[in-house]
């Protein structure tokens, strides 16, 4: 499988990206926001960073760039597009996932591991996780406290459009187990034909037991598969 | 033709940034502080001279980058 890993700059997770990928047999090109053509790819990743500093908003200026444009169509046409973090900052600010992500509830940049619950798994990118299985990923971010109105919340849930919830290390998901004040402790979202997924965890960084777990790489096999 | 900006987020949206500002001027002994939003403000020079036409070219700014609709509304005010 192919896939394309775009770089802004200011991006500082896409090398972990393209590593995590490579190891897990996909065909890895990077692609600079200035080009103006993608590879062909059956994944597109925007990986997280600091694009263009956050300038006015984290991803406002990346979801402008010549990249992003290609990467629209591509995704309108039903590619499989993945943001992580800033990725997801992103991929909310071109408009191609709805809502914002607000300035974290406590005010503070955390970077942490975290308990997620896989609540819906009927998607392209989580067919390898069991329903309500419980993984552990890392968090690192300012702004991933997620906003919705009421109708698209409940579109959400009714239709099965969150694959992750923040949970404690039971499953229970509540306030206490919110790390950012993330709405219903949401923690990625899929848009309405489920081939983008935004999330703030970073499942890149959980494929190798020597240095974390290994609790990300089902999230790369089922795309795979 | 000289434009402001402001920038605020609407009012069901959560202001945390507002809030601990808020807490420090009331701990500070600002007692008559009721409510405090932060927001943003941008000054914009245009090269027009038509003010409907420029207000327009503004609003285009505004809902095109400079605003996120969802969560914040803009004021335009010309200078």
């Amino acid at each position: 499988m192919n896939s394309a890993v775009i770089v802004f700059p200011g991006s500082n997770c896409d090398r972990d990206i393209a590593s995590a990928l490579t190891k897990l047999q996909f065909k890895n090109k990077m692609v600079w926001h200035k080009d103006t053509e993608l590879p062909k790819s059956d994944l597109i990743v925007i990986p997280g960073g600091f694009s263009y500093g956050d300038y006015l908003r984290s991803g406002a200026i990346a979801a402008k760039s010549n990249i992003l444009k290609e990467v629209i169509k591509s995704a309108k046409s039903g590619s499989i597009v993945l943001g992580i973090c800033n990725g997801f900052q992103i991929l909310i600010e071109t408009g191609l996932l709805s809502g914002a992500l607000l300035r974290n509830k406590n005010l503070k940049f955390i970077s942490k591991d975290v308990n997620l619950k896989v609540v819906n798994n009927n998607n392209k990118f989580c067919s390898k996780y069991k329903k309500d299985n419980i993984i552990s990923l890392n968090i690192a971010h300012n702004e991933g406290n997620y906003f919705t109105n009421k109708d698209h919340l409940k579109e959400l849930e009714d239709n099965e459009l969150i694959p992750f919830k923040y949970c404690n290390s039971k499953g229970v998901i509540s306030n206490e187990s919110n790390p950012n004040g993330s709405l219903n402790n949401i923690a990625g979202i899929l848009n309405r034909e489920k081939n983008i997924l935004g999330m703030m965890p970073h499942p890149e960084r959980m494929i190798d037991d020597l240095v974390s777990n290994t609790d990300g790489i089902d999230l790369f096999s089922s795309i795979l598969n | 033709m000289k434009f402001s900006v402001i920038i605020t987020l609407k009012k069901d949206v959560l202001d945390p940034q507002g809030k601990v500002v808020q807490q420090t001027l009331q701990n500070m002994g600002m007692d008559s502080l009721r409510n405090l939003r932060q927001g943003k403000y941008f000054e914009i020079e245009i090269n027009e001279l038509d003010e409907d036409k420029a207000k327009n070219i503004i609003e285009q700014m505004c809902e095109k980058l400079l605003v996120n609709l969802i969560i914040e509304d803009y004021k335009i005010k010309k200078l």
